[in-house]
């Protein structure tokens, strides 16, 4: 379990991390979602201490991580794949750090194994792939068989059998009944992955709660309805209470109807359809919504570039 | 995936963060070659010199071969150590200014988050490596030198001085590492820590040489190689400020100021 309460960190004149307090549970992976430079990969570090927090505190299973007997048997971290001295061989680097928390060396092979790394143990870590580097992190973070996971971004860069492996690994570890988080600035890789969301921008918290939770309250419903007569049922719709657009392609999208109303509707009015399905608005389209407001550079929108043109 | 196996100790501690250390420094290539090259040059070309100097003994000046069988271990102890000193000082920054370049650190401090502990078992492993490789080569360019150079300057381990001088060379190594070692922990890039000690070893502490006075005299001699390059000689010279040991106290002085202010800051600052 990870607790943070009133974390904040700040930089010079730039706030990392402000008042963020949030409790991460095992059992279950937590996507820690945010835009580019929300503080994700800062909250990571004032929980390792590798950065100090400026206030507030941060413990892991009750303690703060600098006291815990065996750290590695608390907390294993990819941060960077890139933690790692070049010139070490595979064993060596992993040897070294089982060493400071007293796991034996037959460890460091089982883990190897265990990510496909065996056969090049011996290699030095500069001449690995950044798939395997990843791996090779993900090891490290394995050694101490630790209660606590977190992985920043471990998607990036990897191919999608890697990243397939990277998610069964961790929906495994939270079904071992781990406590696994996992930050990553693109939705669309928690929605099959998280099971508790921790939403965050500009340092600041913006949404905790379940996945499914999160998609009820941020994702609209609409209906796709195709019909001869889009005009005519649009009105039907207005009448029955509901709200409907008609899209460039003759289809209507309505709101606030449920798809068996709209149906039923239709039905009774004698109208033929063509189509009728509902589309969810994506989750990456929430996450979007959500923290617009907190994102750090705003790229300028195309479609406003263009329309100066015309 | 089976759990980590039976525990030694209650707690990571030192002794498995010197463990680790040693196998850093080993499991890299940098450490081998160092040493390599360190002592083929340091104690090869150095008896080559000392050759070539016996010699050509009848062209010498007589003022310069009254120096020379002055001071008899200049040639081989004194110039070995002069350039073994290099190597030593850039090994002992990167111990640490490489965990820094490589992003190793996070790594490190992650699997032992009790940075004192970190930074002792660093210190104490290479301290240690450094003295074993100090002393090692000390007597080795003394073994291989003193044949060389016996028919002009003789030199027996029982004069006096010379036995101390010989401990003295590996202390004084040893003791640079640990030196540099701090720097590397202050500075926290290899460029502009190497740049630091190399600096003020072969630069700033010549320039105090040209300093005025008496009070010149004794900021020369306490400027932190010089202080501990005095135990190199067999006999101190007659106007010494600083005696061998009195010398080798304030270069350990020094290094032992470093490795706090290293201490400190290694212990503050975020990784």
């Amino acid at each position: 379990m990870i607790q943070a309460t009133e974390l904040t960190k700040r930089y010079r004149d730039r706030v990392a991390v402000d008042r963020l307090s949030f409790t991460v549970q095992p059992g279950r992976v937590t996507g820690f979602l945010g835009p580019n430079g929300a503080g994700k990969s800062t909250t990571m570090r004032l929980v390792l201490g590798l950065d100090a927090p400026t206030s507030g505190t941060v413990a892991v299973n009750g303690r703060p991580f600098a006291r815990s007997a065996y750290p590695m048997r608390e907390v294993g971290a990819l941060l960077d794949a890139k933690a790692v001295h070049g010139g070490r061989t595979v064993y060596h680097h992993l040897l070294c750090l089982a060493q400071t928390n007293d796991i034996p060396r037959r460890r460091v092979h089982e883990v190897l194994d265990s990510v496909g790394l065996g056969d090049v143990a011996g290699k030095r870590a500069h001449g690995l792939s950044l798939g395997m580097g990843q791996r090779l992190g993900i090891a490290a973070a394995l050694l101490g068989d630790p209660g606590v996971l977190m992985f920043d971004e471990p998607i990036n860069g990897l191919d999608p059998e890697g990243i397939r492996w990277i998610r069964d690994l961790m929906r495994r570890l939270a079904t071992e009944g781990r406590t696994v988080f996992v930050s990553s600035h693109v939705m669309a890789e928690m929605q099959n992955t998280a099971d508790h969301l921790l939403v965050i921008g500009r340092g600041r918290l913006i949404a905790d709660c379940s996945m499914t939770a999160f998609i009820d309250r941020h994702c609209r419903t609409v209906v796709r309805v195709r019909t001869p007569f889009p005009a005519d049922f649009a009105a039907l719709v207005t009448g029955a209470g509901g709200a409907a657009t008609r899209d460039g392609d003759g289809t209507l999208s309505v709101t606030g109807l449920p798809m068996a109303r709209i149906g039923d509707l239709a039905c009774r009015h004698r109208v033929p359809l063509h189509e009728l399905s509902t589309i969810r608005a994506s989750l990456e389209q929430a996450f979007m919504e959500l923290t617009k407001d907190t994102v750090e550079y705003h790229a300028s929108d195309p479609t406003e570039v263009s329309g100066g043109l015309r | 995936m089976t759990g980590p196996g039976t525990t030694r100790g209650r707690r990571a501690g030192l002794a498995g963060a010197i463990r680790s250390e040693w196998t850093k420094l080993r499991s890299v290539r940098s450490t081998r070659w160092s040493v390599a090259a360190m002592s083929a040059i340091s104690v090869g070309l150095m008896s080559v010199i000392a050759w070539a100097v016996v010699r050509n003994w009848d062209d010498l000046e007589p003022r310069d071969r009254a120096a020379l069988a002055g001071q008899p271990l200049d040639l081989i102890l004194a110039r070995p150590v002069s350039i073994a000193q290099i190597v030593v000082a850039v090994l002992g920054v990167m111990v640490m200014s490489a965990e820094y370049t490589t992003g190793m650190i996070r790594s490190t401090l992650q699997a032992q988050p009790r940075r004192l502990t970190v930074l002792t078992a660093k210190a104490l492993v290479f301290g240690v490596f450094m003295l074993t490789v100090g002393e090692t080569l000390s007597f080795l360019a003394c073994l291989v030198g003193r044949p060389v150079i016996d028919q002009h300057i003789p030199v027996r381990l029982d004069d006096p001085g010379v036995l101390r001088a010989l401990v003295g060379a590996g202390l004084y190594l040893a003791v640079l590492g640990l030196f540099s070692l701090a720097a590397g922990a202050v500075v926290r890039h290899t460029a502009g820590a190497i740049t630091a000690v190399l600096g003020l070893m072969l630069v700033l502490s010549e320039l105090t040489a040209l300093l005025p006075g008496s009070w010149g005299r004794r900021v020369d001699a306490w400027m932190p190689t010089n202080a501990g390059q005095l135990i190199l000689a067999a006999s101190p010279g007659t106007d010494a400020v600083l005696g061998p040991w009195q010398g080798m106290a304030v270069f350990a002085g020094w290094t032992a100021l470093l490795l706090g202010v290293a201490a400190v800051l290694f212990t503050r600052r975020d990784a």
